[in-house]
């Protein structure tokens, strides 16, 4: 017997495990293997007493489904789990989970600083719709690291990105972007949509808040919106007088300071009791349950969806009617070398490419494919493309969709998890019509 | 609020009101390498019902200043300067884990300053796994996952924090590595691991005492947690099923519900 002393391991539970069981406790709810549906707007409080105690956050617990359901809480906590943060808020989609920690963040004469290269309805949230709350954006190219730490302001409160780029697959150096942040006092979010938590784990890079439209791979299968932001946890809000509304006493509580009280958790408990409170962008406990169905076979999922885009690239690559491929796997790609480095799991299932003949066979192609689907989504366990020059970016003018790095060639693909043969077999479908754009719209 | 003790800075808690001289004071101490924040589901209630409520950061830690005090005993010592610092004469101690320590000791060497002393997850004496004290000392990141695991139950592995939305594992792992690990939970570990009055402190407590234990808790076992209170005189015991080390968050509710009682009819709040 060999007497080689053991080494210490923590025993706490692996991703795989957390995807299938975390914030959940069974014995708390009659025993119920699967999530209770919480289908109830309100929650029966034992006294008047208790009832006050839940109001002014004296013990956890439910009052109102706007601001929380047992259900959702379940989400909210296994999402916290996958991305080692520290507390989650769901809300009713990625957008509002986006506008909700915006709002947790900034006031009225506050500026950020914002990757260009987004999704068409975040780019306009943050070129148009935020500036009528009086708060300011300066859009930086994702791959310009420097241009992040120039554009900076006195009144900057944050930078926000998606990790990969929207359509165009550009990759932000989110270690070096987060230092520039911190360095600045200032947090970094990061939409994560993307990756999920399987392929990256921004915390880990020094993002400070996460997002997600968990609408798309997460759930998986084009079923349910929903969205939400995560903490890590690790941000000092009390390190200046950049963020008052965190850290000075809050009138809406008797004087509470979120920092003071909640710290690590400080920023998603504020964007409960205000952000839920007020603005209200609850997720439903039926789409929470959905979304949890999904994410009980996330790792699963991911694997065969990286595959199939792989094989995808490879099979594009090599196709006469194709005139470039976007993808971090491809050797080329300018962020191949920072892909490998944070997503080690695999390079996600977003392929870009152009396609020769440009806009007419763009068209031809999407409208001829029959086993893809085009349509306004990402992340479907089904195969999904669209042209998003005439799509997702359609309301964007000449000069913004060249900042946002579109061309009319380009179509977005979400590789599905079918059979990679069926779907390369229906891309020659759409090839077959792209080459000859004019017969077949005329048909 | 911040004030002072022995020239450094001082932050608690006051669970959201401000600090008032008229009422009772109740004094919370954390466990090794944490923060006045895991008491958050204790300290409002208390706080927004006739009490002062101070859930202390020991020096060093969360945001006071200073460096970690190296004994239980210096430790019991600060936390009497405490109650001098602000200003009243007497207080009741709540503590967890080395805090429990802490607060023995502290009741034991003050007896006529503390009316009630509450126990959450003690013991006479933590002695500390070798290597995770030495993990801890050497600055290990390690020393705090091994801590985070051991220190939850295995119903609180899976989460179900009473607080919608919080992940207690990272939540607790944050916290503990808020500061530099072998200055806090390295000096605490090393603390707790050399203090050895424990059982004899015990036997000079008078004032009414609580001890709520755990089942699942492996850090400082249900028997451990009995043969510390059985030594003192009219110790009140009461267990928590499924639930291990961290019960205050495990298992929030449970326990402000017999902290409430156990305090309210020892140390009666100010009247409104």
């Amino acid at each position: 017997m060999s007497d080689k002393k053991k080494e210490l391991k923590p025993n706490t539970y692996k991703f795989d495990t957390l995807s299938l069981h975390a914030g959940y406790q069974p014995h708390k709810n009659a025993g119920s293997r699967q999530v209770p549906i919480y289908q109830t707007t309100s929650y029966l409080f034992d006294d008047v007493d208790h009832a006050a105690a839940l109001f002014n956050l004296e013990r956890g617990g439910h009052i109102y489904s706007r601001i929380s359901n047992p259900t959702v809480g379940v989400l909210e906590e296994r999402v916290a789990s996958l991305e080692g943060g520290t507390a989650a808020l769901a809300t009713s989609s990625g957008m509002s989970a986006i506008f909700l920690t915006v709002m947790t963040l900034c006031e009225a004469g506050d500026h950020l600083v914002v990757s260009s290269q987004l999704y068409g309805g975040t780019v306009n949230l943050f070129r148009l719709t935020l500036p009528k709350f009086g708060i300011k954006c300066t859009f930086v190219k994702p791959r310009d690291t420097e241009g992040f730490k120039k554009a900076i302001q006195k009144n900057t409160k944050g930078i926000f990105g998606e990790l990969v780029g929207n359509p165009g697959n550009e990759i932000m150096n989110m270690p070096e972007i987060a230092k520039i942040a911190h360095d600045a006092g200032i947090p970094l979010m990061v939409d994560a949509t993307y990756q999920t938590p399987y392929l990256c784990k921004p915390f880990e890079h020094g993002a400070d808040i996460v997002i997600h439209s968990l609408t798309k791979w997460m759930a998986g299968h084009g079923s349910s919106m929903a969205g939400i932001l995560v903490e890590g946890g690790k941000f000092d809000w009390m390190q200046n007088d950049k963020f008052p509304t965190m850290t000075k006493p809050y009138e809406g509580y008797h004087g509470l300071s979120f920092a003071e009280e909640f710290g690590p958790t400080a920023f998603t408990m504020k964007a409960r009791a205000e952000g839920m409170r007020d603005f209200g962008p609850c997720l439903s406990p039926q789409n929470a349950w959905n979304v949890l169905q999904g994410i009980e076979t996330l790792s699963v999922r991911m694997k065969k969806h990286c595959s199939n885009a792989e094989e995808m690239v490879k099979y594009l690559s090599n196709h006469e009617s194709v005139a470039w491929v976007s993808h971090p796997s491809v050797p080329d790609h300018p962020d191949h070398e920072l892909a490998k480095k944070l997503l080690p799991n695999g390079r996600g299932s977003m392929i870009a490419f152009g396609i020769k003949g440009g806009k007419d066979a763009g068209v031809a192609f999407i409208n001829n494919v029959k086993l893809a689907s085009h349509l306004a989504n990402v992340g479907d366990t089904r195969t999904l493309v669209i042209h998003p020059a005439s799509g997702t970016h359609s309301q964007m003018d000449e000069a913004t969709l060249k900042f946002a790095g579109l061309s009319h060639d380009m179509i977005r693909l979400s590789v599905g998890i079918e059979d990679i043969d069926d779907i390369k077999n229906d891309f020659e479908i759409g090839f077959r019509a792209a080459r000859k754009p004019r017969l077949v719209s005329n048909q | 609020m911040k004030f002072k003790v022995n020239n450094n800075e001082v932050f608690a808690s006051t669970g959201g009101r401000p600090f008032d001289k008229k009422k009772p004071l109740i004094i919370f101490v954390h466990g090794s390498g944490l923060t006045h924040m895991t008491w958050v589901l204790q300290t409002r209630y208390f706080a927004f019902h006739g009490y002062n409520a101070l859930a202390i950061d020991l020096p060093g830690h969360g945001l006071s200043s200073g460096e970690s005090l190296k004994s239980i005993e210096e430790m019991a010592d600060w936390v009497n300067d405490v109650i001098d610092a602000v200003g009243h004469k007497e207080a009741s101690l709540v503590g967890h884990s080395q805090g429990c320590l802490v607060t023995v000791e502290c009741t034991s060497r003050y007896p006529n300053k503390i009316k009630t002393l509450s126990l959450m997850g003690g013991a006479g004496a933590i002695p500390m796994n070798p290597e995770l004290l030495s993990l801890a000392e050497n600055n290990d990141p390690k020393a705090v996952d091994l801590m985070m695991d051991w220190a939850h139950g295995p119903a609180g592995h899976f989460g179900g924090h009473p607080v919608p939305g919080l992940y207690h594992i990272n939540t607790g792992t944050m916290l503990a590595k808020s500061r530099t690990i072998q200055n806090t939970l390295g000096v605490d570990f090393r603390a707790c691991d050399n203090y050895k009055n424990g059982f004899e402190a015990a036997k000079n407590i008078k004032c009414p005492t609580l001890s709520i234990l755990a089942t699942d808790d492996k850090m400082c076992p249900v028997k451990e947690g009995k043969k510390l209170a059985s030594l003192i005189d009219g110790s009140q015991v009461d267990i928590i099923d499924n639930c291990g080390h961290m019960m205050l968050l495990e298992e929030a509710d449970r326990v402000l519900t017999v902290l409430k009682k156990f305090i309210t009819t020892n140390y009666p709040p100010l009247s409104s």
